[in-house]
């Protein structure tokens, strides 16, 4: 049976009213059990300060895993059922609750159907979790060239025919990796590529760690689920609502959810936390009864905003007007993408200013762009702030844009796999002195956390200039095991 | 019977009124609004539990908002006003005949809808034909305008809630923008006396002295806003309120205050020892 005709089996929908786990939690409280367990800090009573910090009822449900509150490692009972609900609503196969991040989502996904010396193919522009995924498990990193918007200078979506051609370079894949969307927004064709992938007897994995929307809004891109993919590590925290480092694992039926749950526990707490767990349970609900209305409301927050900011003039607030059927299959319209250079700035500074002199935080900016996340929790009022504040920013800091680097796609020269990189004998060289080394470990900035440099790949003259403007234009990079960024480990060949 | 309105001034100070009558309740997209009958003050109307005015002082406020600026500048002919859905502000305004035309934004409808049917004391002059009401975000109305205005007047809320935009560095810059090149900002300044007001004080001054050559102070004494003591902020591309009051002139309109003069107006720049340095700290 070809895969695709599963999604043709009616599922029994389940009552998304509930919220297992918060039920169990509420109940134990009403129990006033005495406890004898972990945590120490017994309800709060042994930290006063940290309870007076966060507030007594969030430390009086922040306990152990016991009999009535199930167990994440081997959830027979109100997690198994949150789980259930949870894969019911995103219409997976199965759901995993995650405490560790979609981190441990994303090298869950790898290293169920990866092993050592197995090839992956995946775009380049994947988050640092991939590539770390590889360093554990000793995968090999087949890369797909993105392609760049020449303008825009953002890295997009894979191409399928570059997809196709990776597969029959390398036959022997286990599985294709693909982000839905991108940071910026961007939607490869997931459909085309799964059934693509399915023909070689490939899984596809997908990052959608800003992708949680995609299952409950009207007029987004198809998520993966809906796609027929096999994996998605999901962000709840990002744009469903939940708390930071909750995640979800979809799976498909292709998988053995008692293999991916082995694979997960390698590396997962045993003490996941309930605060998590919880807030997973309450903002599935959330989303299963009202997202499609919380979305529809973020969609014209991030329309109205993109409007108003391409009225302003010098900047651009980039849309679907992008889609190009293929390496731009789709746009997140939900993303406020904002390209800065045209005033002579580079996002990153816009980003900086926008904090500094405005009190407005937004997510991320790179040389030409700035991003802003627009979620559950957004109202007209706060994005008028953002609006107004670049407006001002244009008309104080406005400057000529010659000399500001335009970002190309440097294509990586992989020598060796990132695991054998990561742990060959290595030295230290000023990262200006490291032109035609191998690369012994990451430089990003963060976010957005894509890699410049990964482990295994040769350095060149263009990525260390590259690595210098970003450096000057004040991003916050990361990676290196000197703290400064000024040394790069090498690999001694 | 014994029926009071409480205002929390600080978690351990409170304001309570002894009401008559709770005329009005009703919740808008913004804000709860709520309309009372008392003894002492007249009626008096609230924003999320919050006093905005009442009958009985709420001439002290309008009058210092309004005869300050317009005093200096008696040339004055475009006026914006941000906020002020009860209408008081307007009211001042439109006693000057020499005024073309005041653009009123006010985000909440309802406001200005309650304000008319329970307070025509301040809403009276709403329907002046000079007056033009727009609902909507200060915040956008402003980023829209560019060297249109003589005065502009900020008649918010506090900084919380649907009037914390107009606190905003982003917000004083598209003021300036909106004025023309002698035009003058004043704005509700929030009070210095207890800590939690005299910080958004200093914030607010902090950010208009960033953007604008001349930038002052002056006080008020307003019973019912928390400790009674009120600051407004003068800004302006050219005139200063003291240097450049038209005192003459502006005796010579033979307006009546209630606590409005020109002797005042050149005291009310005075500032307490504690202020000036909250200021210079800011």
């Amino acid at each position: 049976m070809k895969l695709t005709h599963l999604k043709a089996v009616v599922y029994i929908k389940l009552f998304q009213g509930k919220a297992p786990i918060y039920e169990a939690l509420q109940n134990y409280k009403t129990k006033r059990v005495v406890p004898f367990d972990v945590p120490g800090h017994k309800q709060g009573r042994g930290n006063p300060e940290l309870r007076e910090f966060l507030g007594e009822k969030c430390l009086a449900v922040d306990v152990n895993a016991m009999k009535p509150l199930d167990n994440l490692g081997h959830p027979v009972s109100v997690i198994k059922e949150a789980e259930e609900l949870a894969a019911d609503a995103f219409g997976a196969h199965h759901a995993f609750f995650m405490v560790n991040g979609t981190t441990q989502a994303v090298q869950a996904m790898i290293m169920s159907v990866c092993k050592q010396g197995d090839k992956i193919i995946m775009p380049r522009n994947v988050h640092k979790s991939a590539i770390n995924a590889l360093i554990i498990c000793g995968a090999i990193p087949v890369y797909v060239n993105p392609g760049v918007n020449k303008k825009l200078g953002i890295p997009l979506g894979m191409a399928l025919s570059d997809v196709e051609k990776a597969i029959k370079e390398n036959p022997d894949a286990k599985a294709v990796l693909v982000n839905n969307p991108t940071y910026y927004g961007i939607c490869s064709n997931l459909k085309a590529i799964t059934e693509l992938a399915h023909r070689h007897n490939m899984y596809v994995l997908v990052d959608e760690a800003h992708g949680t929307h995609f299952y409950f809004g009207d007029d987004l891109p198809l998520s993966a689920m809906a796609a027929g993919a096999d994996m998605a590590a999901v962000s709840m925290h990002k744009t469903g609502g939940s708390l930071s480092q909750s995640s979800l694992l979809l799976i498909g039926s292709r998988l053995d959810v008692g293999h991916v749950r082995q694979i997960i526990n390698l590396t997962q707490t045993t003490s996941g936390s309930y605060l998590l767990l919880t807030s997973l349970d309450i903002s599935r609900r959330n989303l299963a009864l009202n997202g499609k209305k919380i979305f529809a409301k973020v969609i014209s927050l991030a329309e109205y905003a993109r409007e108003e900011i391409n009225r302003i003039g010098g900047y651009y607030a980039f849309s679907s007007e992008l889609i190009n059927g293929d390496s731009i299959f789709d746009f997140d319209r939900t993303k406020l993408s904002v390209h800065t250079r045209d005033i002579g700035l580079a996002g990153i500074e816009v980003y900086d200013i926008l904090r500094d002199d405005y009190d407005i935080q937004i997510e991320f900016g790179d040389i030409g762009n700035i991003l802003a996340i627009i979620s559950v929790g957004d109202h007209a009022q706060a994005l008028e702030r953002l609006v107004s504040s670049l407006s001002e920013i244009k008309r104080l800091k406005m400057r000529d844009k010659t000399g500001m680097l335009e970002h190309e796609y440097i294509n990586p020269v992989v020598v060796m796999t990132p695991q054998k990189a990561f742990y060959a004998r290595q030295r230290s060289v000023p990262i200006e002195a490291s032109a035609g080394y191998i690369s012994g470990e990451f430089i990003m900035a963060y976010p957005p956390g894509i890699p410049i440099l990964a482990p295994g790949e040769r350095i060149t003259k263009e990525i260390i200039a590259y690595i210098a403007y970003a450096k000057e234009k004040g991003s916050f990079l990361t990676g290196t095991a000197d703290m400064a960024i000024n040394n790069i480990k090498i690999v001694e060949e | 019977m014994e029926l009071w309105f409480t205002e929390e001034h600080t978690d351990f100070a409170r304001f309570s009124i002894k009401v008559d009558e709770h005329l009005y309740t009703g919740q808008s997209e913004f804000q709860r609004i709520d309309v009372f009958k008392s003894k002492e003050f007249g009626t008096f109307f609230t924003l999320d539990g919050l006093m905005m005015l009442t009958e009985k002082d709420e001439f002290i406020y309008h009058e210092m908002i309004v005869h300050v600026p317009l005093a200096t500048n008696l040339r004055v002919k475009n006026v914006l006003v941000i906020g002020g859905g009860d209408g008081g502000t307007v009211r001042e305004l439109t006693r000057y005949d020499t005024i073309e035309s005041i653009d009123m934004v006010e985000i909440d409808q309802q406001v200005v809808d309650v304000c008319r049917r329970y307070l025509p004391q301040t809403s009276c002059k709403l329907d002046d034909p000079r007056v033009k009401l727009h609902f909507e975000d200060g915040l956008k109305f402003v980023r829209t305008k560019e060297n249109a205005y003589d005065l502009i007047i900020v008649d918010s809320t506090d900084p919380f809630g649907p009037g914390e935009g107009l606190f905003t560095k982003e917000f004083y810059g598209n003021c300036f923008k909106a004025l023309k090149s002698d035009g003058i900002l004043v704005n509700q300044h929030e009070s210095p006396y207890y800590e939690e007001d005299a910080k958004d004080m200093q914030r607010a001054h902090k950010r208009i002295r960033e953007l604008f050559p001349v930038c002052r102070v002056y006080q008020a004494h307003i019973p019912t806003y928390p400790s009674g003591h009120w600051l407004f902020g003068f800004a302006s591309k050219k005139y200063d309120p003291v240097r450049d009051l038209n005192e003459q002139a502006w005796n010579a309109l033979g307006l009546k205050t209630k606590y409005y003069n020109t002797e005042l107006h050149k005291g009310c720049f005075a500032l307490p020892t504690y202020v000036l340095e909250l200021l210079a700290n800011a």
